[in-house]
């Protein structure tokens, strides 16, 4: 069966398309939507709802539909795509579902683009209100963008058959189309929905691009000085017994089936309205040469000329009566009339007509929601019966259907006046053009909402074929239910009853629910009650659009070193360290990290093992006044360290808090090289710039990130200076020329110019080569050929942890958390008396003098084999652990198994822990059991140093 | 997504930026003369209206400068911008604000 008409109609007849759908082949013409190829090929009905698993057919042209969701195979593979948004196209293949679609396991080969672009005028939404808005603005010369979701452009009038200076509306829009085209700084993107408007006229759409490979789409991230919103207005369902039965249509769907599609849904239709514009549907279906045997009008007297035109055509009007009921299984075969009271309850006998589609019209809901996210107040129109715009919050106009305007005129004189003032307000005066004349829709008489229809028998509370959401399943007695419960709030019947909340978020049921709720509430208007939060995105997007092309590789930058190569070449497992790529550790054939781990501890404490240290942050710090600086940021001094000399430092926030640690070195009176934590370099920075700009201005310093430009090789262990001896031959490297602390440059073996200090973080005799980045990877590879010969053994930052830990160095942000100062740390002894520095005054605080603080304390499990697990809490031997809470001492914060104490061990924040040497805590694990451990000093190798000369 | 209008680089996403708190809080000339409640005070207290506030950003992913703006908590408005370092502007442009803000 074809409902396909033979003429007219925006489809091209001369190239039918293939599709199939819940693996049925059918036709259809390019110009379809899914949906209008399915209903002329005679398929009404998508997919069963979501739990009663009712048979629901199509039910709008567009975005607000509320049933016809399927899941598309081909050309690709979308889960949840509106039957009546798909454009079809030849080959495509889709599934009806059930509410919920499945993602394709498979790659998705679709690709999305973001783009952002700044527009003087944006106009959302080329209906007619829209088009006469970019015309106006346009004119003017200010820069224009005007989106709309469909292929074409034209809104309601594609679907339409109004005429606008005499001739059809749509060659007026084919003439506006061309002189936007025309119009050098004017945009137009169709295909296009606007999903969200936010702060600042920040506006996002969402472009489907269904011409590429894979699908895919653009999202455009605009900001308008001026926005103009012609988003139309959706028909409202009405609530009555059986309404969601496959039959039930949007009258102004029935439209533009009919008229941009050439489809007739039904060949016997009755129309139930409570206002003017149904009547034009009415009188389409019947020229279209459908039986139409009944126009049902809530309102008992509808105007005059209506009706007259509508007897005319030979359909008979009801007036003052409603739809009460449907009848059919799995489609509608007839409905049920009956006569309404004034107070709309139902009298005199029902009357059955048969019919296959039933076009409903409930009224005009504006579509508010983009105004609404910009913060646009609504109030509720009693004569129009619905909530338009108020109060903008923002340079937004509102024009057109959005604003409540429904007469063709009306819209087009809207649309001419909003673009001229966005223009001329934007700064490209303008002035309206005359609005042309045109035939179309009227202004309407007043419509009488009925926004509940009583059921044939019993009473709200058993009303569970009256749908309100027919996409959740939730009926006019689930609303009951929730009232009765004492919600009250339209937002808590919201989320007592899920009415709003699927997929087209009540874009077609949520004011007819407002009416339903200030029915049964009792509430004289819809305006009592009000509308739910509108928030973005206005129609479902993927977040493969969100994303765009940051995910993969590209989801987040990836920093390696200059020796990256190297350690790829040996078989490095790598870890992430902030955005950094570092070696965690080498293992040779066979090893796991315990094992490779404990070999490079070894080569680290008896031979020489080297780590590529590039990652560390470093700041340049240059300026007379770089000493002071320092001096006022970190706990300890720097204005006196002797040039050539590398000092170790703190530095807190104000609250005395550690906010990162690192060394130090005075290359020049006036420069300073900063290293700090490899994860806290760009935040070191920021709080650096911070005190300079707004602390400290009149200092003479400047900072410059040179973490990039020097690459670290670190060289560590006893026969460290022999290899360093080999690698830069013109330097004295005795421990008297070149002693700890210290720096010197010197020229490598190679050429290469290097800076040089002797810092350790494992306790051993080590050295920091510091060289241009560009020779980082030949220096590395220097390093390694000149350690060939005593075993040099490279090492991760497993190893490197393991080897601090020992020594009882804390690393910021594993062994502190930002509750921690220097004295928590046992580090009272880098907190300078007599100068005054951020944090210093926190430090007289009663919380940061408390005896009971947490302290860094070393912790020895009674089984030497038993590793911790980070972030294992701590508690006293006999603490009782069935009554929650359960008093904790503190928590593991480091913990490894060591080569040099043959054991494992931990680092621990524990509750006056210096107080505490000795004792013993149990560690209750997830795992069920209690390990028992002794809390130690902190260095639990090499206490007295004795290892740092080599 | 705020709209900032940096003082050097004009008007940019607010990604661009760090947001840095109330603007004007000094960081007292001599801490050890405060009071441990004054110096919580500075730590701890900001002010939270609902309207018009003096707040700090910097431009972080650009010039990196920091600068104060008044912004209005409610609606967003930004009536100005201004170097750090200078006064509030005492008659703060506004333009486009809600008149008045109800609860």
């Amino acid at each position: 069966m074809s409902n396909r008409l033979p003429t007219g109609g925006r489809v091209d007849r001369s190239t039918p398309l293939r599709f199939t759908f819940d693996g049925v082949e059918y036709t259809g013409l390019p110009g379809d939507t899914l949906a209008s190829a399915l209903l002329a090929g005679g398929v009404l009905a998508v997919g069963p709802s979501l739990y009663r698993e009712r048979p629901r057919g199509i039910v709008t042209a567009g975005v607000d539909d509320p049933h016809a969701l399927v899941q598309l195979e081909r050309p690709h593979s979308e889960p949840m795509q509106l039957a009546t948004t798909v454009e079809l196209c030849d080959g495509l293949a889709a599934t009806g579902l059930q509410g919920r679609g499945r993602l394709d396991e498979a790659p998705d080969e679709a690709v999305f683009d973001k783009t952002y672009l700044h527009t003087d005028v944006l106009v959302v939404g080329a209906g007619p209100a829209g088009l006469a808005a970019a015309l106006a603005a346009g004119r003017s010369g200010a820069r224009v963008v005007l989106v709309d979701d469909q292929p074409e452009l034209g809104g309601a009038l594609l679907g339409a058959r109004d005429e606008i200076e005499g001739r059809p509306a749509c060659a007026w829009v084919a003439d506006v189309c061309a002189e936007l085209d025309a119009q050098p700084e004017t945009r137009v993107l169709t295909r296009a929905t606007a999903i969200g408007h936010h702060d600042q006229n920040y506006v996002l759409v969402a472009e489907r691009r269904p011409d590429r490979p894979g699908g895919g789409g653009r999202l455009w991230h605009l900001r308008a000085r001026q926005v103009v919103l012609a988003t139309g207005a959706h028909e409202r369902p009405l609530v009555f017994a059986g309404n969601d039965r496959p039959g039930v249509m949007s009258a102004a769907a029935v439209r533009s089936y009919l008229n941009r599609y050439a489809v007739l849904p039904g060949r016997r239709a009755v129309v139930f309205t409570t206002g003017d514009s149904a009547y034009t549907t009415a009188l389409e279906l019947a020229a279209a040469g459908a039986g139409v045997p009944a126009l049902v009008d809530t309102r008992p007297a509808p105007p005059v000329a209506l009706v007259e035109a509508a007897r005319a055509a030979g359909i008979e009007v009801l007036a003052g009566s409603a739809v009460v009921g449907t009848e059919g299984e799995a489609c509608l075969t007839a409905v049920r009339i009956s006569a309404l009271t004034d107070d709309a309850q139902l009298t005199g006998p029902v009357r059955v007509v048969a019919c296959d589609l039933l076009a409903v019209s409930g009224g005009w809901s504006p579509a508010v929601h983009l105004w609404s996210m910009a913060r646009g107040t609504v109030r509720y129109d009693e004569t129009l019966a619905a909530f338009v715009p108020d109060q903008a919050a923002q340079d937004v106009r509102a024009a057109g259907a959005c604003a409540g305007r429904y007469d063709l005129a009306g819209c087009l004189a809207e649309g001419l006046t909003a673009g001229a003032e966005a223009a001329t307000a934007a700064g490209f005066p303008g002035t309206a053009p005359a609005a042309p004349p045109c035939s179309g829709d009227e202004p309407s008489a007043p419509p009488r909402p009925v926004w509940l229809v009583p059921g044939e028998s019993g009473d709200p509370s058993t009303w569970r074929d009256h749908f309100v959401d027919s996409q959740r399943d939730a009926t006019v007695a689930d609303v009951h239910r929730a009232i009765r419960a004492g919600m009250r709030s339209v937002e808590h019947v919201k989320r007592y009853t899920t009415i709003g909340t699927a997929h087209d978020q009540g874009k077609s049921c949520g004011v007819a629910a407002i009416g339903v709720i200030a029915h049964l509430l009792g509430a004289r208007s819809p305006g009592e009650v009000g509308t739910t939060t509108y928030r973005g995105p206005y129609v479902p997007v993927s977040f493969a659009l969100l994303a765009g092309r940051e995910r993969g590789p590209l989801f987040d930058p990836v920093r390696t070193t200059p020796a990256h190569p190297w350690h790829v070449r040996r078989g490095a497992v790598f870890e992430n360290v902030g955005q950094w790529r570092r070696p965690r550790y080498y293992p040779r054939p066979g090893e796991d990290m315990d094992a490779a781990v404990l070999r490079e501890c070894r080569a680290a404490r008896e031979g020489v093992a080297v780590m590529d240290a590039s990652t560390l942050g470093k700041i340049d710090v240059i300026g007379p006044d770089a000493g002071v600086f320092l001096d006022r940021l970190y706990t300890n001094g720097f204005a006196k360290l002797p040039v050539g000399s590398a000092r170790y430092g703190v530095m807190c926030r104000a609250d005395g808090m550690v906010l990162d640690d690192g060394v130090t070195v005075r290359l020049a009176p006036e420069h300073y090289y900063l290293t700090t934590t490899t994860g806290n370099a760009a935040a070191v920075l920021d709080w650096m710039e911070e005190w300079l700009q707004t602390e400290w201005p009149e200092l003479r310093v400047r900072l410059t990130s040179v973490t990039e430009q020097w690459s670290t090789v670190a060289v560590v262990g006893p026969r460290s200076r022999e290899v360093l001896a080999a690698l830069a031959p013109g330097l004295d490297v005795s421990n008297d020329a070149f002693p700890f602390m210290t720096a010197r440059h010197a020229e490598l073996a190679n050429g290469v110019p290097a800076r040089i200090c002797r810092i350790s973080f494992s306790g051993e005799l080590a050295y920091e080569v510091n060289v241009a980045g560009w020779y980082g990877l030949a220096v590395w590879e220097a390093v390694v050929a000149y350690g060939a010969h005593a075993g040099i053994t490279p090492y991760g930052t497993e190893t490197m942890h393991v080897l601090r830990a020992e020594k009882g160095y804390p690393i910021v942000g594993q062994d502190t958390d930002g509750t921690v100062t220097p004295q928590d740390l046992g580090m009272a002894w880098i907190v300078a008396r007599h100068k005054d520095f951020v944090g210093k005054r926190s430090f007289a605080r009663a919380d940061t003098s408390r005896p009971d603080r947490k302290h860094l304390v070393g912790l020895l499990p009674d089984d030497r084999t038993e590793l911790l697990p980070e972030g294992a809490q701590l508690v006293a031997p006999g603490a009782d652990l069935a009554t929650v809470p359960v008093d904790s001492l503190g928590h593991v914060t480091s913990s490894y198994r060591s080569a040099a104490l043959g054991r494992t061990f931990a680092l621990a924040l524990v509750r006056g822990g210096r107080d505490r040497i000795g004792e013993r805590v149990l560690a209750p694990l997830a795992d069920g059991r209690t390990v028992a451990a002794t809390i130690a000093e902190p260095v639990l190798f090499d206490p007295k140093g004795a290892r740092r000369d080599g | 997504m705020l709209l900032i209008a940096c003082p050097w680089c004009g008007e940019r996403d607010e990604t661009e930026f760090h947001y840095g708190g109330q603007a004007h809080v000094a960081h007292p000339a001599d801490p050890e003369a405060l009071s441990d409640a004054e110096w919580g005070d500075y730590l701890f207290v900001r002010a939270n209206p609902k309207g018009e506030f003096a707040e700090r950003w910097v431009h972080t992913a650009g010039c990196r400068r920091w600068f104060n703006v008044v912004r209005h908590t409610v609606t967003h408005d930004i009536s100005a911008v201004y170097p750090a370092g200078q006064p509030r502007p005492s008659a703060a442009r506004t333009s486009n604000s809600a008149e008045e803000v109800t609860a």
